[in-house]
């Protein structure tokens, strides 16, 4: 039996700080075929960034960074494998956009020589005048007006959707097979963030590369994730098909996230429905369910959610949650879905 | 028709730029360029508009922070437009301020008893069973523990401190309240909390606020009008459910699509029903003559260059719907696909 | 570019033309203050009257405030005359006058110490810059390692450590414990090279020190800072060696500040090292400066303070330059 593309089995990555162990991903599996679009959905310290920096091996760097379990992109592990090996493939193989494209490009390097720096180390004997060709080739295809001028631009000189455009260009100056993008329309305001994810969209076509989405936004979520994972508190707590989980939510998170936002598509409704409290320290998390602090219905399952921490069950939509199923559709029935 | 609390006309914010050796003036950002609106009393008004529209730096004139290049502000009937710090004393206590950034807007120095009680003592303001009583009445009011009176900001989370930051906007139960986007800073689910905070402040103390915010869905949750601005215009203003409904602004339009929906079964139609703008919005220092959106609109034509189309009810739509757009979207208009690439300004 | 150019430019001589104000007003002050005579701290205290009269003539001491100002000014840009009785006592631009004391003319007094200072700033510079530099580079890569904490301590000593301290002791080791360099004068570079070395290395060694200990200092947290940025974080995404996102992404962000205090430190040392070349009897523009506030000698004073002006605010202009040079984001706005 082959593998997926891509299958991550028991993730774990924790920090060691001074003020203690930071479990910054729990035990988190997942995988995700070729030409798929997966989308990771979570708050601030969810560990969705966290796992996808993992995926690219960026935690090697950091001495207080431990990272175990699998990591297997196409047949290859990569928790194990060495430095060289994984640096290889970064970049490369797989490759990331991340949110801000004002900080995460060099202030003082123009964008053409930092997308010509990112195609050369990849392609050591191709000469310069090749890989600019290259540049300006793929600043082209990602939208950018008079690309050859612009090349020799400095990032702060591009718009931010100009400069998200050029990230991308970066990141697949090198056809990879993975790409992770790392809440890339955040920072962008809604009609450029639709330029985007059009953009991405059409890449992802044209390239048929496997996409992994991390935002917080449902809304990005349900517009081009195939899959969906939703995390909290470092764990994975849901997963599905985007369409299943859109309709048939089952964790009470992901109810809350539901009914937190506001949507365009709805008649507007006299309150939200928030999830209450904060989320979690990672480095004191609450015993049994994380989720259980702010869960309206910890109570109901006897004292297992305060103890016993809920394992990823079902079959392709799969949940973690103490509460038996079918109270959990009733419940969602009932209470949840006519209030969305 | 309740009485205008607020009400703003022509107004104005440019700031100059300089060059060269003597620093010479060679233009201006138009941040703000002539904007008629008016806030009613108990009403929210939202602003919505993309980064580099205005929204903020009128905000900051409504609450005279920024003293107008032109125009005028009338609140309760007085103009407050070039008042000094001083004559603006008064106003200050019916005119408070939500920052975005619950970490930068609150100085970390400070214990939160104190930055809430700022405002008290600045202004005078007996506190009959004591300035703590106070600020822990206040507290309580935006749901923090009174207890924690002593603490500093960095002890508390996001939603929290903004929580914070509404108690102090709060203290001199003010009037009129300016929420600069005051959640997109948070978590989602925080998000929520916070907005619901606002509401159930609203109206317990009958107040009045001007919204502004870059997320459609969060305007249209809490406005009852909402106003759309474009480099530093409005574009269009209207009850929140006309506008929702019968967007007339091609702007409005572009950008109402755009907002991704968390409903992955309508995906399809979504992108179908989305129209594109394409390129860049123009520069504030040198925006395009006539209508400022002609560049990136695909209905443009001649007269748009050279006509700026003034603000009024257009079609069929009621008096409070005002639109600037020579040739407004009709209902169930076909608008689909992607605008033309931008013509030069 | 130009216009940033020439700003800065007019920028620094306002500068000079305010230190001149400066000094000249305290030139002025501080005979007045002290109830003291300058014609008579020219001569001393036992001339008669008719001498006394004539210096005050010859340096025009009686006319107006201004007036003296103004000929002190026209001095440095243009040389000016000294009447002396019936002779005509000329003196070179830049004239900063004559020593009280030595009634040498101040300009070509101070012109024989600079080299001194020159080779002590110059030397030590260097030394401190590429020691406290790769010390803080190697901190930075290795937080919280032995090597880490060793430079960070030997830093830590180095700041706290007066330099009449560590002078001294490194004078007593070196030369007189373990003999392996002379104890002895400076010798000019161009008269003997290896000579001017030898004699230069303990002071250069010892006032670098005190500078490398700072640079490492603030080298480690530059690089940290920089370490932490996002577009490192790129820059290792996109696949580069460990040795190119540190050596070309983040040494270039991580030294741009150094670039800045290396300017002023290096102007303000040209302006004379008092301590180190008292310690090591080096007859530079600092010990000239000790020299003249001991006897009381203002125009020399007057010229030291001129020439470490100067020099900063030279330091200054070709700081701001080299930074619009680095920083893209300066040059083109």
């Amino acid at each position: 039996m082959s593998r997926p593309f891509l299958e991550v089995k028991d993730l774990n990555v924790r920090f060691e700080t001074d003020d203690g162990i930071v479990q910054a991903v729990t035990d988190s599996s997942f995988s995700l075929e070729a030409g798929k679009t997966l989308g990771i959905v979570g708050e601030s310290g969810s560990g969705k960034s966290v796992t996808s920096l993992a995926l690219l091996g960026l935690h090697r760097t950091r001495s207080n960074a431990k990272v175990t379990g699998e990591i297997w992109l196409d047949e290859q592990e990569l928790v194990s494998a060495s430095d060289a090996d994984v640096r290889g493939l970064r970049g490369g193989k797989m490759s990331m956009i991340f949110q801000d494209p004002l900080s995460a490009m060099h202030p003082y390097f123009t964008v053409g020589s930092q997308i010509v720096e990112a195609y050369r180390v990849h392609h050591p004997g191709v000469n310069k005048k090749v890989a600019r060709e290259r540049a300006i080739d793929m600043l082209a295809r990602v939208g950018i007006p008079q690309p050859a001028r612009r090349f020799n631009d400095y990032a702060h000189q591009f718009s931010g959707g100009m400069r998200q455009r050029a990230m991308i260009a970066m990141a697949l100056v090198n056809d990879p097979k993975l790409l992770i993008a790392d809440e890339p329309t955040t920072a962008l305001d809604v009609t450029v963030q639709a330029q985007i994810l059009d953009l991405i969209r059409d890449l992802q076509a044209e390239f048929g590369s496997a996409v992994i989405m991390i935002t917080h936004d449902l809304g990005v979520v349900a517009e081009l994730a195939d899959e969906v994972l939703v995390m909290y508190g470092g764990k994975v707590i849901e997963k599905g098909p985007t369409i299943d989980l859109f309709q048939r939510p089952q964790h009470p998170y992901t109810w809350g996230l539901l009914g937190s936002m506001p949507r365009l598509d709805r008649e507007v409704r006299d309150r939200l429905i928030p999830v209450k409290g904060s989320p979690p320290s990672l480095i004191n998390l609450p015993s049994g369910c994380a989720f259980h602090p702010r869960c309206p219905y910890a109570g109901r399952n006897g004292d297992r959610s305060f103890t016993e921490v809920p394992v990823l069950t079902g079959g392709v939509h799969s949940v973690a949650c103490h509460m038996p199923p079918e109270e959990r559709n009733r419940l969602f029935q009932e209470d949840i879905a006519p209030n969305l | 028709m309740s009485e205008n609390l607020l009400e703003v006309t022509g107004l104005q914010k440019h700031f100059p730029i300089t060059k060269g050796l003597f620093k010479r003036q060679v233009g201006a950002v138009r941040a703000v360029d002539g904007i008629d609106l008016t806030v009613q009393a108990g009403e929210t008004l939202g602003l919505v508009g993309e980064s580099g529209c205005g929204k903020s730096t009128a905000g900051r004139l409504f609450t005279r922070i920024l003293e107008p290049t032109g125009g005028k502000i009338v609140f309760e009937g007085q103009d407050i437009s070039h008042r000094n710090m001083a004559q603006l004393r008064p106003l200050r206590r019916d005119v408070q301020m939500i920052f975005q950034d619950p970490y930068s807007s609150l100085n970390p120095r400070h214990t939160i008893g104190t930055i809430i009680s700022a405002p008290l003592q600045i202004q005078n303001i007996p506190t009959p069973q004591g300035l703590k009583k106070a600020v822990q009445e206040l507290l309580e009011l935006v749901g923090l523990n009174p207890e924690h009176y002593n603490r500093y900001p960095h002890e508390f989370s996001g939603g929290q401190r903004q929580r914070i930051g509404i108690a102090r906007a709060l203290a001199l139960r003010p009037k009129l309240i300016i929420a600069d986007e005051p959640v997109s800073a948070l978590d989602v689910s925080i998000q929520a909390q916070v907005v619901n905070l606002l509401e159930d402040l609203q109206s317990e103390f009958d107040l009045t606020y001007v919204f502004i915010a870059h997320d459609l869905s969060v305007v249209r949750h809490i406005s009852d009008r909402v106003a759309v601005m474009y480099l530093g215009k409005v574009m269009e203003i209207a009850n929140r459910d006309d506008l929702y409904k019968n967007p007339r602004h091609p702007y409005t339009v572009a950008l109402m699509s755009a907002v991704p929906v968390p409903d992955p079964v309508r995906r399809d139609r979504a992108q179908r029903n989305r129209v594109l703008l394409t390129g860049d919005v123009p520069s504030p220092i040198n925006p395009p003559s006539g209508c400022r959106f002609r560049t990136r609109c695909w209905k443009a034509q001649d007269i748009c260059a050279t006509e700026e189309p003034p603000l009024v009810t257009r079609l069929d739509d009621p008096a409070s719907h005002l639109t600037a757009c020579h040739f407004p979207v009709v209902d169930d208009e076909a608008v689909t696909g992607r605008t033309p690439a931008a013509a030069p300004a | 570019m130009v216009a940033y150019l020439i700003r800065r430019l007019i920028n620094a001589v306002l500068t000079l033309l305010v230190v001149t104000l400066v000094t000249f007003g305290i030139f002025f002050m501080v005979p007045k203050l002290t109830g003291s005579d300058p014609a008579l701290l020219y001569i001393g205290k036992t001339a008669d009257k008719v001498a006394v009269e004539g210096i005050r003539e010859k340096m025009g001491l009686s006319d107006p405030i201004l007036v003296q100002y103004g000929k002190f000014l026209k001095g440095i840009v243009a040389g000016r005359d000294y009447a002396n009785g019936p002779d005509v006592q000329h003196c070179d631009a830049p004239c900063l006058g004559y020593s009280f004391k030595t009634e040498q003319e101040v300009t070509p007094l101070l012109m024989d110490d600079l080299p001194v200072t020159l080779s002590l700033a110059l030397g030590a510079a260097i030394l401190w810059l590429i020691g406290g530099v790769t010390a803080g580079v190697i901190s930075a890569l290795r937080k919280g390692s032995i090597p880490d904490r060793a430079v960070m301590f030997i830093a830590l000593a180095g700041v706290s450590l007066p330099i009449y301290f560590t002078g001294l002791l490194s004078k007593q080791i070196f030369v007189n414990w373990l003999g392996w360099l002379p104890e002895g004068n400076y010798v000019p570079f161009l008269e003997s090279p290896s000579e001017w070395f030898i004699q230069m290395l303990l002071p250069w060694i010892t006032l670098a020190f005190l500078f490398a200990a700072t640079y490492a200092r603030l080298t480690r947290a530059n690089m940290l800072e920089t370490l932490g940025e996002d577009y490192i974080r790129t820059a290792r995404a996109k696949g580069l060696t460990e040795r190119i996102v540190i050596g070309k992404h983040a040494l270039r962000s991580g030294l741009t500040p150094i670039v800045t205090i290396f300017g002023l430190d290096l102007g303000a040392l040209l302006g004379g090292a008092v301590l180190t070349e008292a310690v090591f009897n080096l007859r530079g523009l600092g010990y000239q400066a000790l020299q003249a506030i001991r006897g009381n000698d203002l125009p020399v004073i007057l010229g030291v303070t001129m020439i470490a002006a100067f020099f900063i605010v030279i330091a200054n202009l070709v700081v701001d330059l080299v930074y619009s040079a680095i920083d893209p984001r300066v040059r083109l706005g």
